[in-house]
């Protein structure tokens, strides 16, 4: 059954182009790259028990200096990406270690601080970065010569990564380091009693955890084909948050669940509402004064109440 | 003659340590030979957890040394003690209560393994590991319970569970911070019966504040207080000493 | 010679501002463990009403304005603390994130009322003369905030050292769970506290706003700053954070000035420093 369920759904995420219109085909890839994006926060929140609100800052690393080398010095996309990434994850390195002198809200609060930094850095140096300009006018990488500037061919490259991004991730959390992982989340006194070093398995899935948000980061910029401070600020590591939180941190689906769910809302809502950021905040109040172990979780409480009530 | 320092299983030496104003620990010395079995007894607010915290390196002593076989473990993080051979049980019980018997006691064993950095393959690729997880269950008789999550067990099971994992990894040096607390009469002879039959290749250390509970399990005893050793010795000297009445009756 | 003498002096008014603002979150996280990613917007709130009620009311001054934009966001604060902190005592997580809805929300709320540029507020009529010392001329409401952060700082010093309520809030700090079996009524403790943690953040936006005025964004701009404070001076720690805003002060003026491209990564250096040292900060009384 389970067999079915996935390869129908498979086959629903290759079709889709087929059948809907370039609008949704967009907002499809947008949802997969936040996607991506979640699913690396929640390597920190859910697995690794660290919540972290400075997330932000490996996509915007990512995505801003792939734009620089491209627009600026004239890198090749494929070097520019290679050059983004191990860029991004030598950030994450130094950042964890920083991040991880402390623990629970003394971590939130450096992850906060250090991102706010890179999100002054990006806005003031604008020399550098063109300040609240932003970099505008980029290229989509052509993978062995295919253009991606269509919708839909952008849209399936966007799946076969974040395809990839999930199958590693799932493999990572499964594998004796994930349970690793998850043991340190629970009780991290117990498992140094144990044989295991908590500081460095936390590191290493900080790195690993930066490194996604990096691979989201490329994905965004090219889809953009623009960068702004914005992207690295506050709001876009709390909407990230949000999404997983809602969408439930203990399981591999959920962020991504609830990645979409975010993205849809900000889409749709947009069209009605100019205060985006009210609602944000509004919805998060709402979540997790009312669902705050994920949406599914608190619809199963929710319907359950209402059946008990209607009795 | 003075024996060579390397047949002690653990020494700690003039071990000093403060909070604040408080000292928990006054210049304690102890000196444990290789498959011993001592219980380190004492009043609440004695210092003994305390003693323990900074033998397993959970706490930094502010003056003294500890050796394990020899060597000065006193700067080791607490994993690197892990594998020098150290384990430990918590007074809490600090098992991961959403997880299966089986699946905390395949980490008890993993901890010491190479293949625990693995990122690659599941965890249910180590059979072996499985094997020796159901093996070591079996040994305390919980077996039937392996697939169980740890919060549908009894609190004596959960004993059971933790000492388990202890000795899952055959450490040389055990300690054993109150293992009987809170546990039925038919309980306590289980856990006793199965601290018993620990290998003599293991070292045990055991807390116990109610000194009559662990006593048949101990060879030498050390009754501390305020911090400081009182008595230290055999079993019967010490039961037979003035001042452990003294601590006791005093207490 | 001149640069040198401003600088210092702005960097003295910033220093004072900064520690209106991150005294409040200091006491706040101290006592009721809780980052709360609100207090920039308290204090952007503050200084947009400060800046209302100033232009609208001739005759009003910045005193006034500053007590009264004060207590008005000290009484949000205490709803939003009572309504909706108070249901997640269980869930430090949480807090924090709601405290973060809430900083949304007052963000969006003052776009919407105030509109998208800056507001700027009169320096009040009395103080608008230079002062004139040793030759040299200082703009005399900067020195004037200096006065009120050290004013602030020993009503607070005096608060909690010397009365009855101090004395609760401190035991609070150290060891709420003795606290509360002692007796202490903890959480109207952290009602009280997080009301003034927040109108003193409101204060100090109207107080800092013929210096910074009001504007969208200040939230975010103020809220890292007091971030930074508070991890260089230690949680919980009066004197850390009135210590840790006036060299948070220099850094970022005198940074800011000589490397306006690079002044928060200036800012980042003490913080580093200080986390790689000494995690509990400077004066910290509370692990983070």
């Amino acid at each position: 059954m389970k067999r079915i369920a996935a390869a129908l759904l498979a086959a629903l995420l290759l079709l889709f182009p087929f059948f809907a219109g370039d609008f949704y085909v967009n907002l499809a890839s947008q949802i997969l790259i936040a996607a991506i994006f979640a699913l690396s926060l929640n390597l920190l929140v859910g697995y690794g028990g660290m919540t972290s609100l400075g997330h932000a800052s490996y996509l915007g690393v990512a995505a801003y200096i792939s734009a620089l080398l491209t627009s600026r010095y004239g890198f090749g996309h494929g070097l520019a990406a290679i050059i983004s990434i191990a860029g991004t994850t030598a950030t994450a390195a130094f950042f964890g270690v920083i991040a991880l002198r402390a623990t629970g809200l003394g971590f939130l609060m450096i992850t906060l601080a250090l991102s706010q930094v890179l999100w002054g850095l990006a806005y003031r140096m604008s020399d550098v970065t063109n300040g609240d300009n932003g970099i505008a006018g980029l290229t989509r990488p052509m993978p062995f010569g295919i253009s991606l500037d269509s919708p839909a061919s952008f849209y399936w490259f966007a799946l076969l990564v974040a395809s990839f991004a999930f199958l590693m991730i799932a493999i990572f959390v499964s594998s004796s380091f994930g349970s690793s992982l998850k043991g340190v989340r629970d009780q991290p006194r117990r498992m140094a009693a144990l044989g295991f070093n908590p500081w460095m398995i936390r590191w290493i899935t900080f790195i690993y955890a930066g490194f996604w948000g990096g691979i989201s980061g490329l994905l965004y910029v090219y889809y953009n084909k623009y960068i702004h401070p914005s992207s690295l600020s506050t709001t876009s590591s709390a909407e990230a948050l949000l999404g997983v939180i809602a969408g439930g941190s203990g399981t591999l689906g959920g962020p991504v669940v609830g990645a979409a769910l975010v993205l849809l809302l900000k889409n749709y809502a947009s069209a009605y509402i100019e205060r985006w950021n009210m609602l944000l905040g509004l919805v998060f109040l709402f979540i997790v004064l009312f669902m705050p172990t994920g949406i599914i979780p608190g619809l199963n409480k929710l319907a359950m109440g209402l059946r008990r009530a209607l009795r | 003659m003075t024996r060579p320092m390397s047949e002690h299983a653990l020494e700690v030496i003039d071990l000093k340590k403060a909070f604040g104003g408080l000292v928990v620990t006054q210049g304690v010395s102890l000196s444990i030979r290789p498959g011993e079995r001592r219980l380190i007894i004492g009043p609440n607010g004695a210092g003994k957890t305390t003693l323990f915290n900074q033998i397993s390196g959970d706490l930094r002593p502010n003056a003294g040394k500890i050796r394990l076989f020899g060597t000065d473990v006193t700067r080791l993080t607490p994993h690197k003690r892990a594998h020098f051979g150290l384990s430990r049980t918590y007074q809490i019980i600090t098992l991961f209560t959403g997880d299966t018997l089986e699946h905390n006691v395949t980490l008890g064993l993993l901890g010491l393994r190479p293949s625990r950095w693995q990122m690659w393959r599941p965890l249910s690729h180590y059979g072996e590991l499985a094997t020796d997880a159901r093996r070591t269950l079996d040994a305390v008789g919980l077996l039937h319970l392996a697939d169980h999550p740890v919060s549908d067990i009894a609190y004596g099971e959960k004993r059971r569970v933790e000492l388990a994992m202890a000795l899952a990894q055959k450490p040389r040096v055990l300690l054993l911070d109150e293992p009987l607390a809170g546990l039925s009469n038919t309980e306590r002879s289980q856990v006793k019966s199965l601290i018993a039959s620990i290998p003599r290749q293991t070292t045990v250390i055991m807390i116990e504040h109610d000194m009559d509970t662990a006593l048949d399990l101990a060879e030498t005893v050390t009754l501390l207080n305020y911090g400081r050793v009182i008595v230290d010795g055999d079993r019967d000297a010490v039961i037979a000493d003035e001042r452990t009445r003294e601590v006791y009756l005093g207490a | 010679m001149q640069f040198w003498i401003i600088q210092g002096l702005n960097s003295l008014s910033l220093g004072g501002l900064l520690f209106l603002l991150s005294s409040g979150f200091s006491l706040i996280f101290g006592l009721m463990r809780l980052a709360n990613l609100t207090h920039g917007a308290f204090f952007m709130l503050g200084a947009y009403f400060g800046a209302t009620a100033l232009r609208s009311y001739g005759g009003l001054n910045i005193w006034m304005a500053a007590l009264g934009a004060g207590i008005a966001v000290a009484a949000i604060g205490g709803l939003f603390e009572r309504l909706v902190l108070t249901r997640l005592k269980t869930n430090p997580l949480g807090q924090v994130l709601v405290t973060l809805g809430m900083s949304f929300i007052i963000s969006d709320a003052c776009l919407m009322l105030w509109g998208g540029d800056p507001i700027p507020v009169p320096t009040p009529q009395s103080l608008q003369s230079p002062t004139r010392v040793l030759g040299f001329v200082f703009p005399t409401y900067r020195l004037v905030l200096v006065g009120c952060a050290i004013g602030a700082a020993i009503m607070l010093y005096f608060l909690l050292e010397r009365t009855r309520l101090g004395a609760m809030i401190r035991a609070g700090v150290d060891d709420s769970q003795m606290a509360r079996a002692v007796g202490i009524p903890v959480s109207r403790l952290f009602t009280i506290v997080f009301c003034l943690g927040a109108g003193i953040a409101g204060a100090g936006g109207v107080l800092g706003g013929p210096v910074l005025s009001a504007y969208p964004g200040l939230d975010a701009d103020m809220l890292p700053l007091a971030l930074i404070v508070v991890i260089l001076g230690g949680i919980g720690s009066l004197l850390g954070a009135f210590i840790g805003s006036f060299i948070i002060g220099f850094i970022y003026t005198f940074g800011t000035a000589l490397f306006p491209e690079l002044a928060y990564f200036i800012l980042f250096l003490p913080m580093i420093f200080v986390i790689a040292f000494r995690p509990q900060g400077l004066f910290g009384r509370v692990g983070a």
